[in-house]
């Protein structure tokens, strides 16, 4: 089952254009690592140079934005959906 | 004592008057209301076409740019005739055409920290329509230091997002995201494109939004972020937290003056597309 990850356009790129895939781990954290190992790149585009979560760019355990929960500590679980939603500016 | 609608405005105005949440009284209010669009563009032209439309008495527009054929695609206030006409100029033809109720105020001009707050204030509702990043923080930090309600409408090849900002009642457009994405980070429309009728479902929800503000009727969108996805045709909303930290709107604010980001989005020419 796992949890499905939502893919935002610009980074659909990295996964074969595919807007959703699925992933196995037990914090946002987990998946992302994951995710780092099937489509290199993405992390890069999550994560600044520090290691810190970028501020352009929000993560969503189903409606919760994980800033205000545990940060990608934030536990999953199988059915969870996680979004990855980044800032857009075009007008 | 207020001068009665004539005939031909209770005419066209009928089928908002005939809502009971709306009625006579409201009207009014939107003949009475001034809304300042940032942008005459992709939500700039739909916002503001059914705003005049609805009947906002005043529209201010801002936007420093000329009609480019590129934007005919989905900024549907110009036509090709207009092309290499100031776009604020474009717009207030087809908005003076459409509805002679109302009236069209233009700023051919960028906003800056410098400018932003003397424009801002003589409006009600702000609507930022923009097409860059340092724009839409200046409009943020604008709006919350002067308590101004606004729309925030972002779109991206198939997505857009949207968002209202009640200062210090919800979260602003830095409790959502904190800080702009540094230079060349994010493809802006021009580099990425985009779907021409997605502008269309943004900027027309964000007139949805801006006339029930007017009409103080309805729950805002505050507190949530509505995302569009056109490709799926879905719409889903997440939770927006007001960040008590939040370096404009929070408990200590660390900005108390305007910003001028470093413009990097726009690639010549179109610069609030």
């Amino acid at each position: 089952m796992g949890v499905k990850v939502r893919i935002p356009t610009p980074l659909q790129k990295l996964t074969g254009n595919q807007a959703e895939v699925i992933c196995g781990g037990s914090t946002v954290r987990d998946l992302i690592e994951g995710l780092e190992g099937q489509y290199p790149g993405l992390k890069e585009r999550i994560y600044d140079e520090a290691g810190k979560l970028r501020r352009f760019v929000n993560i969503y355990v189903n409606e919760e934005d994980i800033r205000f929960l545990e940060g990608d500590g934030t536990s999953v679980k199988d059915g969870d959906e996680v979004s990855i939603v980044p800032a857009i500016a075009g007008g | 004592m207020k001068t009665p609608f004539k005939n031909d405005q209770i005419r066209r105005y009928s089928r908002h008057i005939l809502l009971p949440e709306v009625g006579g009284a409201g009207q009014r209010k939107l003949l009475e209301g001034k809304v300042l669009l940032i942008g005459s563009g992709g939500l700039g032209s739909p916002c503001a076409f059914y705003l005049a439309a609805a009947g906002v008495g005043t529209l201010g527009l801002v936007d420093d740019d000329v009609v480019d054929l590129s934007n005919l695609q989905r900024q549907i206030l110009h036509f090709t005739a207009d092309v290499g006409r100031p776009k604020v100029e474009s717009a207030r033809e087809k908005l003076e055409a459409l509805n002679p109720d109302i009236r069209v105020i233009t700023h051919k001009d960028r906003m800056t920290s410098e400018t932003i707050m003397d424009v801002i204030k003589h409006y009600d509702v702000i609507v930022d329509g923009s097409d860059n990043f340092p724009t839409r923080y200046l409009v943020n930090d604008a709006c919350v230091l002067s308590g101004k309600p606004f729309s925030h409408g972002g779109i991206f090849r198939f997505d857009g997002q949207l968002m209202t900002i009640l200062p210090k009642q919800g979260p602003c457009y830095r409790c959502l995201f904190p800080e702009p994405p540094p230079p060349g980070l994010i493809p802006s429309c021009q580099e990425a494109g985009i779907l021409g009728v997605v502008a269309g479902t943004i900027g027309v929800a964000q007139a949805t939004e801006v006339l029930k503000l007017l009409l103080g009727i309805g729950a805002p969108l505050v507190g949530r972020l509505l995302i569009y996805d056109a490709l799926e045709m879905r719409f889903r909303t997440v939770k927006v937290p007001r960040n008590l930290e939040c370096a404009v709107c929070g408990d200590h604010p660390t900005i108390t003056e305007l910003i001028d980001y470093e413009h990097f989005c726009g690639l010549g020419g179109d610069t609030h597309g």
